[in-house]
């Protein structure tokens, strides 16, 4: 008999439930107390893109060291869903633990022999307690968290501490979660034998982190950042960006003496529109930005190329999805990258962020508003599904006291006034960037004809060669202006030299500084680049040179960022080996062991091989 | 080609309005359109318009789309902010710069193929939204940079230059604007000014969605028989339900026309609109009557021209959305930024 698995505050649970069933609450309840007891977890959803009925995951990692990269095996399954029940006991690893619902007996050869196999009536226990059917529904998910709280040996004040916060003023609420909570305690107490081989022990590892999901905090950091303009078209998985903007800023930005909003939200009709509403705020001088995915971006393109060509500051946040077309709506990828690079027709380029977490969402997302101030041009947040809709623990939010605004050049009444030369497409400081105007700023002087064709420096209608040459040598130096200000990437040194270097972006962080960590500990040096924005700043060039070989890993099939850092830097193709991971799931730190591992083998051997001869 | 510089000079005996331009100071550009192009006088009723209500021209903003119709606003208003934005989506552009600052005037000039065709979408939104905007729509019923195709709001059974019949039903901006609820729409044609301009004075007073469809037509490419938008056609089927005068306030009011002829309408700013009716059985501020009255007048091939119809209790964007009496768009990190004290909050909440 396999032996069953041991481990304190390094395993994996699982969750198998129908979406629509309530669960989702019950399951973020426990994630939550594994924190409160001071051991990191990584929760993800993994769900259908449907309402209700389809099978819907939560998978939760808890790890003391506080990876948060998905870690791929699930050491113990809630089986909740018969739907998926097969396929939820195969993905056991040997020696894991199953909990289910034995209500209804299962028939035997439905189990493996070489698991742990933990039946509890839920269904009984909570038709006993309960005759509301969706009391019933409801608080069947609380009784199994409290079978679990019990088997893995956590503190029921954990619990009790968390509902109290959570239904704070609603007394019959938080009664009746702590009693389901109990029912599931008291059941496993006397019939189950606990705690079990895998546990949660108190521990010091969370300090000051705060659990919390990307898209809340990116919407966050354009509250903080100042974006008064929001327009959007509903779509997964960026929706709840604008969601959380609009709950945000009805707690935040309505003026206290008038009761007046600081701010407009339009659902837009489509993406198109989204875009144009957003260009046109920023033409007028206000912060606004739009949320969406992919398919989004797609239909935005030809707004995107006047926003770029005609010089309108407007931030776009791309939660990227599984594409191409309506693709994996509701699976992560980071494959949008060269859509956005080069978006729109005619010679394009544009500025992309890559935030690695919440923390960084909230902080780029302010910052994208003052780039496409500072640069006037569309600033893209590339976030994705994982990093978007999952909570992560990451550092709490930081906000400066004394940061302003920089809202660019833009030439004032006075400026003009006092005679001032104003070219609009002019460059008169040398960085590319031109000065702008605000409608209605001065009654004689400043007007110009915004528009997508070409024009002189003083924004007059031409397409004599020349002046069209002129401006778009102006468009790259500005892109090269760019470069310097954006945020540059995190370069970390392995602990001894060597050769072989990554760079990695985005929500492959967690993942990569775990891989790194196992391959380290196996002997493997590598130095690290996270690149954290696109145009891509000297250091980038510099890092590939100093290394025979850079390992480029990202969560696409075509290796979209690589192809930008060869295409951009004119790198040798053969410095820059691609590590790909795209089926849709976020990147593990053992699929980035494995591959990178094995590449470096492969090298290696012919040479000693060689030697030997 | 170019732009064309403009001789600035103006002669000293230029009547100046309240806030002290002459009319040339509304002028743009020279025009770059056909010589005759009913686009150009809808340009200079425009200019007449806003000299005329003394309104300063950098408190104008004038968006268009792409087409003929599109480039006009390089032609008027030089001192104004000008957008030309992408084809058919100009509405959208229009309502995030309205939501930026709603201090300025927003005159959006749009096409029939801008409008009707590749824009219909974000035309019947913005109408739907109640953007507060003047939206001309000057109507040939062609596309002319692209040398005459059918645009959708040519009349099925219409002829173009090459011959081509048109077996497409008509798109009816008209119709479509008062059935979404734009709180002002009116008709007019380019070649009558008496009627264009009070028109346009008043649009630009309404306070939410006002449309004026503008039957303006294509010298070069649809002006021929069998078209009917050409300058003959719209002259014999011109049916206007009503004159109107605009008046700034209440006070000019003189008596000049027979009780039970006129209508007064008072807008939002305080500004009078004075309707003289030409037709007994027509009510402007009764939106289902004036749907009705549209319908049926088209099947008979008639135009109908004047204010169609008039909500002056209208509201607008900015009242559904309960946003700020100042422009967002002069908002800094003192009213925007909510601190870090409250971010401490937040933080604490996600603990």
């Amino acid at each position: 008999m396999t032996q069953p698995i041991q481990a304190t505050n390094d395993f994996v649970i699982k969750f198998a439930n129908v979406n629509g069933s309530g669960s989702a609450s019950a399951n973020e309840l426990f994630a939550k107390a594994v924190i409160r007891m001071g051991v990191p977890v990584a929760p993800r959803n993994i769900f259908p893109s449907n309402i209700q009925g389809l099978p819907t995951w939560y998978e939760a990692r808890i790890c003391e060291k506080g990876y948060s990269g998905r870690r791929g095996g699930v050491d113990m399954m809630v089986a909740m869903n018969p739907q998926t029940w097969d396929a939820d006991v195969a993905e056991i690893e040997p020696g894991g633990y199953l909990l289910y619902d034995s209500t209804r007996p299962i028939p035997p050869s439905k189990f493996r022999a070489d698991i742990q196999v933990i039946g509890v009536p839920l269904t009984e226990i909570s038709n006993t307690a309960y005759t509301d059917p969706r009391q019933r529904q409801l608080f069947k998910n609380i009784i199994y968290v409290g079978v679990l709280s019990v088997l893995l040996d956590m503190d029921a004040s954990v619990f009790e501490k968390l509902f109290a916060e959570q239904y704070k003023g609603k007394e019959r609420l938080l009664d009746s979660n702590v009693q389901a909570l109990n029912l599931g305690r008291d059941y496993a107490k006397r019939h189950l034998k606990h705690p079990l081989g895998i546990r949660v022990q108190r521990a010091d590892n969370v300090g000051d982190q705060i659990l919390v999901d990307g898209n809340s905090a990116i919407a966050l950091g354009c509250v903080y950042g100042g974006a008064t303009v929001a327009a959007w078209y509903p779509i997964t998985p960026s929706s709840s960006v604008a969601e959380a903007f609009q709950k945000y800023c009805e707690k935040l930005r309505v003026d206290p003496a008038t009761g007046r909003n600081k701010f407009a939200i339009v659902q837009a009709e489509d993406e198109l529109a989204s875009i144009g509403m957003v260009i046109g705020a920023g033409w007028n001088g206000a912060r606004a930005f739009t949320a969406t995915s992919g398919p989004g971006i797609s239909l935005m393109q030809e707004f995107i190329g006047l926003a770029h060509f005609a010089e309108i500051p407007c931030t776009i946040i791309d939660v990227q999805r599984g594409g191409p077309s309506t693709g994996m709506p509701t699976r992560t990828q980071q494959s949008d990258v060269l859509l956005c690079a080069y978006a729109s027709h005619g010679d394009t380029k544009h500025i992309l962020l890559f935030p690695q977490d919440p923390h960084e969402c909230f902080e780029f997302g302010a910052t994208a508003l003052d780039l496409a101030d500072r640069l006037q041009t569309p600033i893209f947040v590339m976030t994705d599904l994982d990093i978007g809709m999952n909570q992560r623990l990451c550092k709490p939010f930081e906000w400066d006291e004394a940061r302003a605004y920089d809202r660019g050049k833009v030439m004032s009444a006075e400026d003009l006034e006092a005679g001032k030369d104003f070219g609009r497409y002019k460059d008169v400081d040398g960085d590319g960037v031109p000065w702008r105007t605000l409608p209605g700023t001065h009654p004689t002087k400043g007007a110009f004809f915004t528009r997508g064709t070409t024009r002189d420096a003083y924004a007059r209608y031409s397409e004599r060669g020349p002046d069209y040459v002129y401006n778009m040598e102006r468009l790259l130096k500005k892109f090269a202006t760019a470069a310097k200000i954006v945020p540059q990437p995190v370069v970390k040194k392995a602990a001894k030299d060597t050769r072989y270097g990554v760079i990695y972006y985005g929500s492959t962080t967690p993942a990569m500084q775990e891989a790194l960590d196992v391959l380290e500990a196996d002997g493997g040096h590598f130095d690290s680049m996270r690149l954290r924005a696109f145009p891509f700043p000297e250091s980038v060039h510099r890092f590939i040179l100093e290394h025979d070989l850079v390992f480029l890993v990202e969560q696409n099939r075509d290796a979209q960022l690589r192809s930008l850092i060869i295409n951009e830097l004119e790198i040798d193709p053969a410095r820059v080996m691609p590590v790909l991971h795209y089926d849709g799931t976020p990147i593990t730190a053992r699929f980035i062991v494995r591959a990178i591992a094995k590449a470096v083998r492969e090298r290696e051997k012919p040479a000693t091989a060689k030697e030997a001869a | 080609m170019t732009y064309i510089v403009k001789p600035q000079l103006h002669h000293p005996t230029l009547t100046k309005n309240k806030v002290g331009y002459t009319r040339r100071d509304y002028e743009g550009r020279i025009s770059t359109l056909c010589a005759g192009c009913g686009h150009d006088s809808i340009s200079a009723a425009i200019i007449q318009a806003c000299w005329e209500l003394d309104i300063e021209p950098h408190r104008v903003a004038k968006l268009s789309g792409i087409g003929c119709s599109s480039k006009t606003p390089d032609y008027f208003l030089g001192a104004s902010h000008g957008f030309n934005t992408v084809h058919g989506r100009m509405p959208s552009v229009m309502t995030g710069a309205n939501l930026a600052n709603r201090e300025l005037l927003y005159l959006g000039v749009s096409g029939d193929g801008d409008s009707a065709s590749i824009g219909l979408g974000q035309f019947a939104n913005a109408m739907r939204r109640g953007v507060n905007m003047a939206y001309i729509v000057e109507n040939n019923g062609v596309y002319g940079l692209t040398k005459g195709q059918f645009s959708a709001t040519a009349d099925r059974g219409s002829k173009s230059k090459k011959g081509a019949i048109n077996s497409d039903s008509a798109v009816d901006l008209v119709g479509i604007a008062l059935q979404l609820g734009a709180t002002y729409v009116a008709r007019s044609f380019s070649g009558d000014k008496a009627q264009l301009v009070p028109l346009i004075k008043g649009a630009l007073a309404h306070g939410g969605a006002a449309f004026i469809d503008v039957l303006s037509p294509c010298v070069t490419f649809n002006n021929h028989a069998g078209s009917t938008k050409s300058f003959d056609y719209v002259r014999q089927h011109n049916e206007a339900v009503s004159r109107i005068d605009f008046i700034t306030t209440k006070s000019e009011i003189t008596a000049e026309y027979a009780a039970g002829e006129v209508i007064e309408v008072q807008q939002h700013d305080g500004s009078m609109l004075r309707l003289r009716k030409l037709k007994d059985d027509y009510d402007p501020t009764d939106r289902l009557a004036a749907m009705n009255y549209m319908q049926s007048h088209a099947a008979r091939g008639e135009v109908v021209t004047g204010l169609l119809y008039v909500d002056p209790l209208a509201t607008d964007l900015h009242l559904s959305m309960n946003t700020m009496e100042v422009p967002l768009a002069s908002l800094g990190p003192q009213e925007l930024c909510p601190g870090k004290a409250a971010l401490d909050k937040i933080n604490a909440s996600f603990r």
